[in-house]
């Protein structure tokens, strides 16, 4: 009996890390997540030098803002603001293309948090993020 | 005794659907990375990307 029981645990074991081993890598190779991956990208361009002058930044739930609008010529405002909208459109989609392409549509909040730590970590010297509430240069 | 096989049984049915509904973070900070890689072309960048510590 309790050999037995010791058999069905590790079994059960081997099982479990089995699953697991198959549950390394997130998809994300789907010709929804590559078309948004590519929109931005073709918007990286603009929205650069708008980070780098601080006119736009990143927030802590995964998002981009206009942080200083003074910092962006008014006849060009609008468009910024475009720009910005667009961006925060492409990365809702992309989280939720995400979630969805791996069946699995309830963690998007989590791919949603995940994104937003690495893009405010990986972003470049003198950009700025939000942490906390308030703004951050890095 | 057949009883208590079917209560393990359960109850190894339910842990697998634990494990699989589970959000793989390390995974998807990888997936993240590289999207943002592409993203950003942080690769090509004159800035070398740095592995940040965990």
């Amino acid at each position: 009996m309790i050999k037995n029981l010791i058999k069905f645990f590790v079994s059960l074991f081997a099982l479990t890390a089995a699953l697991n081993a198959f549950a390394v890598d997130l998809e994300i190779n789907t010709p929804g997540v590559n078309a948004i991956k590519q929109s931005m990208q073709a918007r990286h361009a603009e929205l650069a030098p708008l980070y780098a002058s601080g006119a736009v930044g990143l927030t802590s739930d995964g998002m981009v803002s206009l942080r200083d609008a003074g910092a962006v010529p008014l006849p060009q405002r609008q468009a910024v603001n475009a720009l910005v909208a667009a961006e925060n459109r492409d990365r809702n989609a992309l989280y939720a293309e995400i979630a969805n392409a791996n069946g699995h549509p309830e963690w998007e909040a989590e791919i949603r948090s995940t994104f937003a730590q690495r893009w405010i970590q990986r972003a470049q010297p003198g950009w700025w993020v939000q942490s906390g509430g308030g703004w951050s240069q890095k | 005794m057949n009883r208590i096989w079917i209560a393990f049984a359960a109850l190894a049915l339910s842990a697998c659907v634990t494990i699989n509904i589970y959000f793989p973070a390390a995974a998807a900070e990888k997936a993240a990375d590289k999207i943002i890689e592409e993203v950003w072309q942080t690769q090509k960048a004159d800035k070398p990307v740095e592995k940040e510590q965990k």
